[in-house]
């Protein structure tokens, strides 16, 4: 960085530094992040609602886990992506739009429009190893930090501080 | 209003922002190692300050961080010192804006600092994570250190004495989290992290966080309008009123809030949701119905500390009215002294007469009175009536003045415009209480599902 002047954007103090989540159906993936180096989340399972999956896929090696939230192997990710792994990524192209998930795993995409699947399937042709690193529990936890948000009482003290967030209209 | 005085020159400004423009360059490389180029930031922030009381602890802090050892206690003098400098700014541009406005300051002063807590457990482990932002720099941002938020944020969290920081620290971390790694960013919100990095420093000295009432009103409160802000897993709406009080003595300008956290897949009409229940002048304010208040709290700021059993639903009053006959006579509150920064300035204000232009890359332009504002599109939330075209074919507006990046800017809170040749108003906080509106109906039915599933998985899954 050099001494030049900042642009606007550099010396703005509400500058938008990242776009909010469009909103989703959230019954079959109740959770989706880009973190810790993945694209991860939770997928309810279709049979049990006291089940979930804990999937990911893991930026720039997609390499892959899917287990249940007690840690048992998912059967359909033997060797490659499972459906669980699929919705996942669908719901993070709805929710973050495609640019940003596929930047963030570092995929390669044909040129033209994006989806779920397209990305899917790119990142499978690749075929890629499972993932042995049992992130499974963390990943779980980070869901349950999630929906603990909702549990956290209002209050009508004033926050100046959220004078620095403003919202936008842009979508991601 | 004398809005040519919004684009004349502010004696200082320029002075006052090269100094904070230099420590906030400093962060971005970080205060590890010792200051290549003489450590011009920090010193510089040290020279702003020099006539001040905090000159010598700022000298000291500047010392230390131009050699590469500066302590935690030497990083809170200088975000005191970037905080004060900015405070000056504020009140230079402030005392402009209410002089365009011809509005007049409450007498009353700031109260003293209420008496100091003893220091926290969370609050040392909130400063000792600034403190290790602040030496690894923007650039060298990692996920290693960025996490280190989440565990404080989660301990804050459930109290809601504590839920400025918490709030603050959560959405800083989440802005840093997106950047990572810092390395590889092309560029960085430089005065913004700044901002939110000694904003967050000084809440961590005990006792800052603290507004406490300073009394109660009774009397009418005439809503303007609902200003809204989030982030990913927080929202606040803040309305804006004028308050007459029953006594008869001089109307004031008062604000009340309402904010709770929220998971990031709560969006939109979702966010009203979330908030609605927990005041009913959301519902007053989007209705344009008055309340009456009665021994409700409020600070030295002008805020309002709402609880619902302090007030019930009074006579209609349409905000434009309210804009018309009560906004110019209405005295402004004064800001607590730490939170004197520019983002902090939203004056609200009557606009009419103005034309609305709008350049290829869609940004809006009100020329009021000769003097050309940009008008603040993207602060309008999506989950409402109010949008950038109704704003662009308005007659009349009520709005926020705020100043970013070197400027005075509108935000606009409603407008009138005429629709099948009759003039209606239009509220960007009009679906804050409920709505019948087509559009809005099918985003609350969407956030309503998407809260359902977040509750059932809660309720199944949280407490095993």
């Amino acid at each position: 960085m050099g001494d030049g002047a900042l642009s606007d954007w550099e010396r703005s103090s509400t500058a938008r530094v990242i776009p909010p989540a469009r909103p989703r159906k959230l019954a079959k993936v109740p959770f989706v992040e880009l973190a810790d180096g993945r694209l991860q989340g939770v997928v309810s399972s279709g049979s049990d609602i006291g089940r979930v999956y804990v999937s990911s896929v893991a930026a720039g090696t997609y390499a892959f886990a899917c287990s249940t939230n007690n840690n048992r192997p998912c059967g359909g990710a033997r060797g490659s992506f499972c459906n669980h792994i699929g919705a996942l990524i669908n719901e993070a192209v709805l929710q973050y739009g495609a640019e940003r998930v596929v930047r963030y795993l570092k995929a390669e995409v044909p040129e033209g429009e994006v989806d779920g699947a397209v990305l899917a399937s790119a990142m499978r042709s690749t075929r890629p190893p499972a993932d042995g690193t049992k992130a499974a529990a963390s990943v779980f936890s980070r869901f349950l930090r999630h929906l603990a948000y909702l549990e956290h009482p209002p209050v009508t003290a004033p926050l100046p501080e959220m004078q620095f967030f403003p919202p936008t209209r842009a979508v991601a | 209003m004398r809005t040519g005085l919004l684009t004349e020159p502010v004696d200082g400004l320029g002075e006052a922002l090269e100094a904070i423009d230099a420590f906030d360059r400093a962060l971005v490389a970080g205060l590890l190692r010792p200051q290549a180029d003489g450590a011009a930031g920090p010193a510089r922030l040290a020279d702003a300050v020099a006539g001040t009381p905090l000159a010598a602890r700022v000298a000291e802090a500047a010392a230390k961080a131009a050699a590469g050892v500066a302590g935690e206690d030497h990083f809170v003098a200088l975000a005191a010192a970037r905080t004060a400098l900015l405070g000056s700014v504020h009140d230079a541009l402030l005392a402009r804006v209410e002089e365009a406005a011809g509005r007049t300051r409450d007498a009353d002063t700031a109260p003293a600092a209420a008496e100091r807590p003893p220091a926290a457990n969370l609050l040392t482990a909130a400063r000792a994570w600034l403190s290790d932002l602040a030496r690894c720099g923007w650039q060298g941002l990692d996920h290693e250190v960025v996490s280190g938020a989440a565990e404080v944020v989660s301990a804050m969290l459930p109290d809601p004495s504590r839920r400025r920081l918490a709030t603050l620290l959560d959405g800083f971390a989440a802005e840093l989290a997106a950047s990572c790694p810092g390395a590889s960013a092309e560029r960085f919100p430089v005065r913004r992290w700044a901002d939110l990095w000694s904003r967050g420093m000084l809440l961590t000295v005990p006792g800052a966080a603290v507004a406490p009432a300073t009394g109660t009103v009774d009397g009418r409160l005439l809503p303007l309008g609902i200003d809204l802000t989030e982030h990913a897993t927080a929202a606040q709406a803040q309305v804006h009123a004028v308050f007459e009080p029953a006594d008869g003595s001089a109307s004031r300008l008062v604000r009340a809030a309402v904010s709770v956290p929220k998971p990031d897949t709560v969006v939109g009409a979702g966010i009203w949701q979330l908030l609605r229940p927990h005041m009913s002048l959301l519902a007053a304010a989007g209705e344009g119905r008055s309340m009456e208040l009665t021994g409700m709290p409020v600070t030295a700021e002008g805020d309002l500390l709402w609880s619902d059993e302090h007030a019930r639903p009074g006579e209609p009053a349409e905000a434009f009215a309210t804009a018309r006959v009560a906004l110019p006579t209405a005295t402004a509150p004064v800001t607590a002294p730490l939170d004197r920064h520019p983002a902090r300035i939203a004056v609200p204000v009557f606009l009419e007469g103005y034309t609305a232009r709008t350049d290829d890359d869609g940004r809006l332009t009100f020329t009021v009175a000769g003097t050309e504002l940009a008008v603040d599109t993207d602060r309008i939330p999506a989950a409402g009536p109010l949008t950038p075209e109704a704003v662009a074919t308005s007659g009349a507006c009520i709005a926020l003045i705020r100043w970013d990046a070197g400027a005075f800017r509108v935000q606009p809170l409603a407008v009138e415009t005429t629709v099948r040749k009759k003039v209606t108003p239009v509220h960007a906080g009009a679906w804050a209480g409920g709505t019948a509106d087509k559009a809005g109906a099918r985003a609350e039915k969407a956030a309503t599902d998407a809260a359902k599933v977040l509750s059932e998985r809660a309720g199944r899954l949280l407490r095993k």
